[in-house]
């Protein structure tokens, strides 16, 4: 799809979330400005956070929200918190995706050169279906003390992502994709997810297709990443694997991400932690959203901008002397945001 | 807790399910090791073969009336019939026995490096319900429903066990894992029920993590758990189990046991092996650790750090490792460089 440019620029929906997602949100907008990027942002506060504003706001922020993406199908977003009690609403994150039926989410888990882990050379994708599985929110109890949950899987859904996963592999050049399920035990559920991506792997000889049992994989996962190359799984199972392969690479901080439907494409970290522990204190990593950004911008065809802002960042990490608690440095994230902008100016 | 009798001689009978594949060569290691020992242990060998009665896949019912007899077991791997209509064996004895616990202890070998180093970790999984009900349909074609099952009794019987088995180890943390922002009255129920337990045990500090989080701090460093135990329901415990095995360096290290109220089995999780069975090549360090699991749940602790210390030294020396260790010994010579150190 083309989104709609007005006076030469594009409007994109920016929610910046709960916990650290304004801070890291301001880095994007100063950077962007910065490099004169022709993007506007239309700004959306909406909050999961119960008390974070007056009772009704919640779910109307929310309303906005969508409407907002539906209209410029683009968005950056930080990660919305989602309360543990009963009573509390529905993830809002869940919801949007649902909603926009923003089905494919992708998580780049790579290796950033000069961020020593414990692993080298770690280069894959997370594919993750979005709108069914464990979060079809459908439960019941049937007597007091007896919970039922569904988790659903059509094939409708299994094939579009499968699909997605093949496409995205031979798009951005890469040899492999594993389907990762629990087909043994749920037998009907992800045998149907497994199977469907068997049958359409025929279509795509030029790809080496593999699939694995989801605790294997996320045992290979920590012992021997190197093997991965494009994932994909449901909903659930995409949780798990984003969470572990981040930490492989550097956690929630630095790994980019994006969410993509149909019609509408939202960017938001790849591992998505709302970090309310750090919330306010100026230590938050402002990588992950920025990456995320430069993804949306390649996604409009801004590759200059993109490169030269993933340049700087790449850059700023590598040299090693300012960088944020998460990665092992003592800046903060103005410190770590003004050096970006540094090396951009450099660059000129 | 386990009930068992001595006989005449002085030794408890443990019921043996040597398995398939290198499941026979590595029972062997284990018996020799014991013998070695002087562990008051007799072995009572069953098979588990399956047989099929109205139509359900069930165990023979003399291997049944040896384990509930002796109350314990332990089991080699059991290749799963690939096919319809068979269950798998493994779900059957747990079934079978009501094994309500599935406890899984990961903790480092010195002398096998991995990324990860100083784990020792200790989680326990729900091992009869949740996402492994079993009860699947399709709605119309095209459409599955999968039930993950909850219950108050299933949950609170296991969330107990992690509490009891924290004071037996001595850890003073019980750390229950979760997704119940998503399904908010599954893992809510879970969740709640681990809050009413955690009254029952004031000595014991309890706290909760998002099944998410969990897996990231544990990826990033599992160092701050070894303090603590873990519980949680089925899928997550088998997946997180099979995480922390990747940790230490896989299941060829990592033990295993399945507790019930009456019986509990203990087991090797890794696979038959059939690629190198028979060959005298299999490194049996996953059954000899479940084989020190049984032991000090029969309280014979004596006998479980001794041998324990045998085996971790042999490790550690890395002068008699299998082939899965990178080493060239054969499962007989790794075996007889334990004896030789006890
Ligand atoms: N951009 C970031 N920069 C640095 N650290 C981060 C960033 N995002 C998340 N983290 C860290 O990752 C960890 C996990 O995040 P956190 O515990 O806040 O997750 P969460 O999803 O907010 O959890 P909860 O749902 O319990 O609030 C935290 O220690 C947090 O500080
Ligand atoms: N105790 C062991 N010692 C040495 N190698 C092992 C051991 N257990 C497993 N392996 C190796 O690990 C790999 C996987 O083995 P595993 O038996 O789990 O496979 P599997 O095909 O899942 O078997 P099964 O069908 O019985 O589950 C094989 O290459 C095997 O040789
Ligand atoms: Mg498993
Ligand atoms: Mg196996």
């Amino acid at each position: 799809f083309k989104p709609t440019k007005y006076g030469g620029k594009y409007t994109v929906t920016l929610i910046p979330g709960d916990g650290i997602g304004a801070e890291v949100a301001e880095s994007v907008k100063t950077i962007f400005k910065a490099d004169n990027v022709p993007v506007t942002w239309e700004q959306i506060e909406v909050s999961g956070l119960s008390d974070a504003t007056p009772t009704g706001r919640t779910e109307e922020a929310f309303a906005d929200a969508v409407a907002s993406l539906k209209r410029n199908k683009l968005g950056l977003k930080g990660i919305l918190h989602t309360p543990i009690s009963r009573s509390g609403h529905q993830s809002f994150n869940v919801a949007m995706r649902q909603e926009l039926d923003i089905y494919a989410s992708i998580a780049l888990i790579k290796n950033i050169p000069g961020l020593k882990t414990r692993h080298d050379n770690i280069d894959l994708a997370i594919i993750r279906e979005n709108t069914e599985g464990e979060y079809s929110g459908l439960e019941h109890q049937s007597v007091p003390g007896v919970v039922e949950s569904l988790k659903i899987i059509t094939r409708a859904k299994s094939e579009r992502i499968a699909k997605f996963a093949f496409s995205f592999a031979l798009a951005n050049h890469r040899k492999k994709v594993t389907c990762i399920h629990k087909a043994n035990i749920m037998k009907l559920a992800d045998g149907l997810f497994r199977n469907t991506f068997t049958q359409l792997s025929k279509q795509y000889p030029m790809l080496e297709c593999n699939d694995m049992i989801v605790d294997n994989a996320s045992m290979q996962c920590v012992a021997r990443p190197q093997q991965f190359d494009v994932m994909v799984m449901p909903n659930l199972y995409g949780g798990i694997l984003s969470n572990i392969a981040s930490a492989l690479v550097g956690g929630p901080g630095v790994v980019p991400g994006c969410n993509m439907g149909r019609d509408v494409a939202v960017f938001e970290p790849g591992c998505r932690h709302v970090g309310l522990d750090i919330e306010g204190k100026d230590q938050a990593n402002p990588t992950a959203l920025l990456l995320s950004s430069t993804m949306l911008l390649r996604h409009l065809g801004l590759d200059d901008h993109a490169n030269r802002i993933s340049n700087a960042v790449y850059q700023v990490i590598a040299e090693g002397k300012i960088r944020t608690p998460d990665m092992g440095g003592d800046a903060t994230n103005h410190q770590f945001t003004r050096a970006i902008l540094t090396a951009m100016e450099n660059s000129l | 807790k386990y009930e068992g009798k001595k006989d005449a001689q002085g030794n408890y009978t443990v019921s043996l399910i040597e398995g398939d594949g290198i499941g026979p060569e590595i029972a062997v290691a284990v018996k020799d090791i014991f013998a070695a020992a002087k562990t008051p242990i007799s072995w009572e060998p069953i098979n588990v073969d399956p047989i099929l009665k109205d139509g359900k896949t069930a165990i023979p019912d003399d291997a049944i009336e040896s384990i509930k007899r002796n109350k314990i077991a332990l089991k080699g791997p059991l290749a799963t019939p690939i096919g319809k209509g068979h269950v798998s064996l493994n779900l059957t004895l747990r079934r079978t026995f009501n094994l309500f616990a599935n406890l899984r202890p990961c903790r480092s070998v010195a002398g096998y490096k991995t990324p990860y180093d100083d784990v020792d970790t200790v989680l326990i999984r729900e091992n009869t319900e949740g996402e492994y009900s079993g009860i699947e349909h399709v709605v119309v074609d095209g459409v599955v429903q999968s039930i993950k099952l909850i219950t108050r009794d299933a949950s609170e019987r296991v969330l107990r066990f992690a509490f009891q088995h924290a004071r037996a180890i001595g850890r003073k943390k019980v750390r229950v894992v979760h997704k119940a922002t998503i399904m908010k009255m599954s893992d809510g129920l879970f969740l709640q029920c681990a809050h009413n337990i955690a009254k029952e045990f004031p000595d014991i500090e309890f706290d909760a993590e998002l099944l998410d989080n969990t897996c990231l701090k544990m990826t990033t460093d599992p160092i701050p758990y070894n303090d603590k135990v873990l519980v949680m329901p089925n899928l997550y415990g088998d997946i997180l189990s099979d995480m922390c095995a990747g940790l230490i360096g896989g299941l060829g290290l990592t033990p295993s046991g399945n507790i019930g109220d009456e019986c509990s089995i203990f087991e090797a999780v890794h696979g038959s092996a059939p690629d190198i069975a028979g060959k005298n090549l299999a490194n049996p360090t996953a059954l000899l650790l479940s084989s020190m699991m049984m032991l000090r749940h029969m309280s014979l602790n004596e006998y479980a750090d001794r041998i324990e210390k045998a085996a971790f030294a042999t490790l550690a020396e890395g002068k008699a490792l299998t082939g899965d260790l990178g080493g060239k010994a054969t499962t007989r010579q790794f075996t007889d460089a334990i004896i030789e150190k006890l």
